[in-house]
């Protein structure tokens, strides 16, 4: 975890570096007000900015809101998603969703968003953009909160009461939070 | 120097083959004269060729083609396999130079490929900025150009090199990697026009497919002085399948975040953690731990003839390939012939560009005896491409992605050339 923050805040300080060095070279010398030199694009307004900007990240922003719970989450599962992930998130074919926890050592890694996926915020970003495969962006916001409350259960993130929105679901700490590390490449000599 | 190195090889190859005539081998010798019967019907001095057309197409008699791709350990290619396919392979050991033709560019897309008319197309710019502006495709255009010849390499390339070596050709192994010149604007001016803040150190850019791809790019200095939104493909308009009508590109990083499709890009003051920088494109560790934003494609080199399911006869034979390196320029590619024992030398085809396919060839001379073929390249940076055992030992198997390490292909004694391990 400290390494991670550490890592982080590197590349917080270095982007910051960066983009000094980079306007400082190629600055036209004038306020940052005023340096759209070519009048080129036109202003974005908010309401087109609001339709567009369908990003959630880890804090939660971007989250709808809306609500789910597990019960009308495995009903939306059923029959949205099974027949591609199987009917508890086991089965398959497509990727495997649920269980997996403690093989990431073994020869056999299981990853699946209970035993791999470090941020819960990433289902809501993913599954509403791009599932189901068939019909991406169709599920409604309480939909996609219920599916989600229904994969946390059956990955034994979160109990069976648990309502997820856009407050709890940035919140749930995922189990494999601490598992990733910074490129730390060239490693191999 | 490596002229001379040539010369003396050549040397030393014509000398070795006129001894080996002299001796009489008869494997090896030149065949009898024998004239072949003229065919005047289809002698294309006496019909009149064909007139021009508007887009040209190539020979008939040019069959390459990309290979449908499936996965670590899937069966490639079309027909049956077809409803399970999620990449093509480009035919690296048809190609020569180091230009990829854009029909045959490797294909990675996550739902299908998009029709997208470039005149309903636009692209965002907001987020951590002064003004969020909306440019259309035209716009763009006419803002200062630049353009780049740099490989774009899925970083699952050479997944199966993790496994057990299955026998399979070069397009199998490594057709995930391609080059093409690269125009378009550059980020640095974009963000420029919307007056990025200080804050700003992710910037998120997402696709208009239906996977709505998103990755988050860190605002590096490398990253803005070579990012480019790029609308063009050696010459012409981008193809469908890498983007069409734009593109991010980010020379040397791994294909997966060159976002296709391109239409938002949000400034941000830290990553965004999408599906694609944590479920997926991360490397997992012996240790239960994974790589996370390894997002340079490290050096890499591959011999792209003989190769694998080849059959080669006894004599020469000009070992041809291709090196790269996400950090920089090739600046040195030696070949072995007898699995890594010994090295020599290979040339290197000028211009040996950053970040781009380089050609090196190798004039090579088989005597009919087992042999195995390996290249390993050094970039700029002085990173050597590892062998396997040495990248197995740090990674373990489970990495999926980043696989670079040296390739061997095993000339059998009936000239068969087959993929292994060594």
């Amino acid at each position: 975890m400290e390494g991670y923050a550490t890592y982080m805040h590197k590349c917080v300080i270095t982007g910051v570096a960066a983009l000094v060095v980079a306007f400082g070279a190629v600055s036209f010398g004038r306020s940052a007000e005023d340096r759209n030199e070519y009048g080129l694009g036109r202003p974005a307004a908010e309401q087109e900015i609001r339709a567009w900007n369908m990003d959630v990240s880890p804090t939660g922003e971007g989250l709808p809101p809306g609500q789910g719970t597990v019960k009308q989450g495995a009903q939306v599962y059923a029959t949205k998603c099974a027949a591609c992930h199987g009917p508890t998130g086991v089965e398959g074919p497509k990727d495997r969703l649920v269980g997996g926890r403690d093989t990431l050592t073994s020869p056999k890694p299981v990853r699946t968003i209970g035993s791999y996926w470090p941020y819960a915020t990433t289902l809501y970003d993913y599954i509403h953009r791009a599932m189901p495969f068939n019909a991406p962006q169709s599920l409604t916001p309480d939909e996609t909160y219920s599916v989600i409350a229904w994969l946390l259960f059956q990955n034994q993130v979160i109990a069976e009461d648990v309502v997820i929105d856009a407050q709890t679901l940035p919140s749930i700490r995922m189990p494999n939070r601490n598992g990733f590390i910074p490129d730390p490449r060239p490693d191999v000599r | 120097m490596k002229e001379d190195l040539r010369e003396i090889t050549r040397r030393k190859f014509l000398h070795r083959s006129g001894s080996i005539i002299a001796l009489g081998a008869a494997a090896l010798a030149l065949p009898a004269a024998r004239a072949e019967e003229p065919n005047l019907v289809e002698d294309p001095m006496r019909v009149p060729g064909v007139l021009p057309r508007p887009y040209g197409e190539r020979s008939p008699f040019e069959k390459q083609q990309r290979l449908g791709g499936a996965g670590p350990g899937a069966p490639h290619g079309w027909g049956a396999n077809a409803p399970n396919n999620f990449n093509s392979l480009t035919p690296l050991q048809d190609l020569h130079g180091i230009v990829t033709p854009s029909s045959l560019h490797f294909e990675r897309h996550h739902n299908g490929v998009p029709a997208i008319d470039p005149a309903r197309h636009r692209l965002l710019v907001h987020g951590l900025v002064e003004r969020s502006l909306i440019f259309t495709v035209k716009e763009l255009e006419r803002l200062p150009a630049v353009s780049r010849i740099a490989f774009l390499e899925c970083s699952g390339n050479t997944w199966d090199g993790w496994r057990e070596a299955q026998d399979v050709t070069v397009q199998d192994t490594h057709g995930l990697t391609s080059t093409s010149e690269w125009t378009g604007v550059k980020l640095s001016t974009l963000l420029e026009a919307v007056g990025v803040r200080r804050e700003a150190t992710w910037m998120l850019a997402e696709g208009s497919d239906a996977a709505g791809l998103d990755r988050s790019v860190p605002l590096t200095e490398d990253v803005l002085n070579e990012a480019m939104i790029c609308y063009g493909q050696n010459g012409e308009a981008l193809r469908p399948e890498q983007g069409y009508p734009l593109r991010l590109f980010l020379p040397g990083f791994e294909g997966n975040i060159n976002v296709k499709w391109l239409r938002r890009l949000k400034l941000g003051s830290a990553p965004f953690m999408t599906r694609w920088e944590t479920a997926k494109y991360t490397e997992l560790l012996p240790d239960g731990n994974a790589y996370q934003f390894t997002l340079v494609m490290e050096a890499k080199s591959v011999i792209t003839a003989p190769s694998g399911q080849q059959q080669i006869q006894p004599g020469f034979h000009e070992i041809r390939g291709l090196a790269w390196s996400g950090r920089g320029r090739v600046t040195k590619v030696d070949v072995s012939v007898d699995g890594g024992r010994t090295w020599q030398a290979a040339q290197l085809q000028e211009p040996v560009l950053p970040k781009c396919h380089t050609r090196f060839w190798f004039p090579w001379r088989w005597t009919g005896q087992e042999a195995i073929l390996q290249s390993r390249c050094v970039d700029e940076t002085g990173y050597s491409q590892p062998t396997r055992q040495d990248l197995v030992k740090v990674r373990g198997l489970n990495s999926v992605y980043h696989y670079n390490a040296i390739q061997s292909w095993r000339v059998e004694r009936d000239g068969r050339i087959r993929n292994i391990h060594a």
